[in-house]
């Protein structure tokens, strides 16, 4: 269970550039909640998840996830319990390591790293197992270093790592926004697939409404850093985006890209 | 018998290229595997080198002065993580700081600012007096070296230093301390150039205050000329190693060759810097005016 209470976070206070992201925050997520979080470019959805995530400490308020208190911690602990996958294909994986190599270092995610071996063959066979369920293709190139693939197959290898042990929370920011959309719709499968199969606690940003509203159980808005609109339950199943946009006054799926 | 002079001295720079080699693998673990351009190894090479000597000449053993030449290298590189991490000094400022601070120290350490010690009296493990020995010596060490290297970085703490150099928030994102990681890194890179002053003393019979100036763009010449001439056919990672000092040795050689020609040893640090612009620039050169458009597979 992830509980957010009372957060606020104001980038350079102080400055004539002073933005307060976030303006008071609370947010209780439920063991296996598929979350979906919209709203328009400075909503606060980004700021929230490096929040969480402790890219960044916040200016008040607490996090907590099942009982432990988060927010002190640094980024590298927080991790333990964290799987991340960020917007940038680059940035979730190791460009110049195998594709092994990152899935070992994910696999190690929350453990002391000593003088253990950095990968064992029985390792080697469970990435198989897992890289072959992703149906691409890269189970057969295991050793070829990260950076010669494509966007798509980058994000798809980084939602296999933080997936890879379960984490207690599993954190995407807008991570399909850089993809063109047919392998755009193809991650976003296997991220449905992934968090139902092992029960995830998922908050996925995404800039796309459909998305939103087609994945998840429930879905959040957020506008000039607060939370506008929380609907779950039945209302969000049946919600379609014409209701949301006549709802909440928005004109088009374009204002919120472009607020 | 011009062509017998220079004959006669491949295998000094051989023996030379060698030392170096040790040297240009640490800068290689900065440089290449944590993307640190650390400035620290111009003092502690001198570091190790004052090191060794000054407990040598108070009756240690070799391989014991070495060892603590070793130690006060993984000491300097603690010193340079600390004042990066801790102190969020810009990388290439760190070591500068610690560099310039070691200049003092490795005075204070040499009491005056250059100590010889005589092969004569002397129990050292490598000469210059002995070419070939030193030549067998120095290959052993860099082949155990390389494999306790090739081993290391192999372990979970090895990838998770390679993943900190690769990609910081990917490392940060998995869990991995990067600020720990980046200072192990700078410490194994200095305590392996300090063993290289160590040897580079004993091999000239002196440790000198100046012996360090410029030694990481040495360094950097090895690294660089391993890599243009092996990158394609060395990609283990041990090789990749081997091939940072075959590029010292091969620097060596080809300054020899050069001054042999005639040109007047006073140009050899401009020499180094050139050789180190030039295969710097290539790969940019390259990427800016020689690139065709790859396709990239879905």
């Amino acid at each position: 269970m992830l509980e957010l209470n009372n957060i606020y976070k104001t980038f350079h206070a102080g400055t004539v550039n002073e933005k307060r992201a976030i303006n008071g925050v609370s947010l209780k997520l439920e063991d296996g909640d598929f979350v979906t979080v919209i709203g328009g470019n400075g909503a606060g959805k980004s700021t929230i998840l490096n929040l969480i995530a402790g890219v960044f400490p916040v200016d008040e308020g607490n996090i907590r996830l099942n009982d432990i208190d988060l927010t002190h911690l640094p980024e590298h602990k927080r991790a333990k319990y964290l799987g991340r996958v960020f917007q940038d294909p680059m940035m979730g994986t190791a460009a110049t390591m195998g594709i092994e190599e990152n899935l070992a270092l994910a696999y190690r995610r929350g453990q002391s790293r000593g003088l253990g071996s950095g990968i064992s063959s029985k390792e080697r066979q469970l990435y198989q197992e897992k890289l072959a369920a992703l149906g691409l293709g890269l189970e057969d190139r295991m050793t070829s270093k990260v950076g010669l693939l494509s966007g798509g197959q980058r994000q798809a290898l980084t939602l296999l790592m933080a997936t890879l042990k379960k984490p207690d929370l599993l954190l995407l920011d807008e991570h399909t926004a850089a993809l063109d959309p047919k392998t755009a719709d193809k991650v976003l499968q296997l991220t449905d697939e992934l968090v139902s199969r092992d029960k995830l606690t998922t908050l996925m940003v995404t800039h796309n409404m459909k998305n939103a509203i087609q994945y998840g159980n429930r879905l959040i808005m957020m506008d000039a850093g607060r939370i506008v609109v929380d609907i779950s339950g039945e209302e969000k199943k049946k919600l379609t985006v014409r209701d949301l946009l006549e709802k909440f006054h928005i004109e088009s799926d374009r204002m919120l890209l472009s607020e | 018998m011009e062509i017998l002079e220079l004959i006669n001295a491949l295998p000094g720079a051989v023996a030379q290229g060698l030392i170096w080699g040790i040297m240009a693998v640490g800068v290689y673990i900065t440089y290449r595997v944590l993307d640190i351009a650390d400035l620290t190894v111009d003092g502690s090479i001198t570091t190790g080198g004052a090191v060794c000597v000054m407990l040598m000449l108070a009756g240690f053993p070799a391989w014991a002065a070495m060892l603590c030449a070793v130690g006060a290298g993984l000491l300097a590189g603690l010193v340079t993580g600390l004042l990066h991490t801790a102190m969020g000094i810009p990388a290439l400022l760190a070591g500068i700081l610690t560099q310039l601070s070691l200049y003092s120290i490795n005075l204070r350490i040499m009491q005056k600012s250059n100590q010889s010690i005589s092969v004569d009296k002397y129990d050292l493990l490598v000469s210059l007096r002995y070419i070939s020995q030193a030549i067998v010596v120095c290959a052993v060490l860099v082949l155990v070296l390389i494999a306790v290297l090739y081993w290391f970085f192999g372990t979970s703490l090895g990838c998770a230093i390679r993943a900190t150099g690769a990609n910081p928030n990917m490392s940060r994102a998995q869990g991995i301390n990067v600020n720990a990681t980046k200072i192990i890194g700078l410490m194994i890179s200095n305590g392996l150039v300090a063993l290289a002053g160590a040897l580079l003393s004993q091999y000239n019979g002196f440790a000198d205050v100046k012996m360090g100036i410029g030694s990481i763009v040495i360094g950097l010449a090895a690294v660089i000329i391993g890599d243009v001439i092996f990158s394609r056919i060395f990609r283990n990672f041990a090789l990749k190693l081997l091939a940072v000092v075959f590029g010292a040795i091969i620097y060596y050689i080809v300054l020899q060759i050069v001054f042999w020609f005639g040109l007047n040893p006073d140009y050899l640090k401009l020499l180094t810097a050139v050789i180190v612009a030039v295969f710097l620039a290539i790969p940019y050169w390259k990427s800016k005016y020689f690139t065709k458009p790859v396709k990239r597979g879905e």
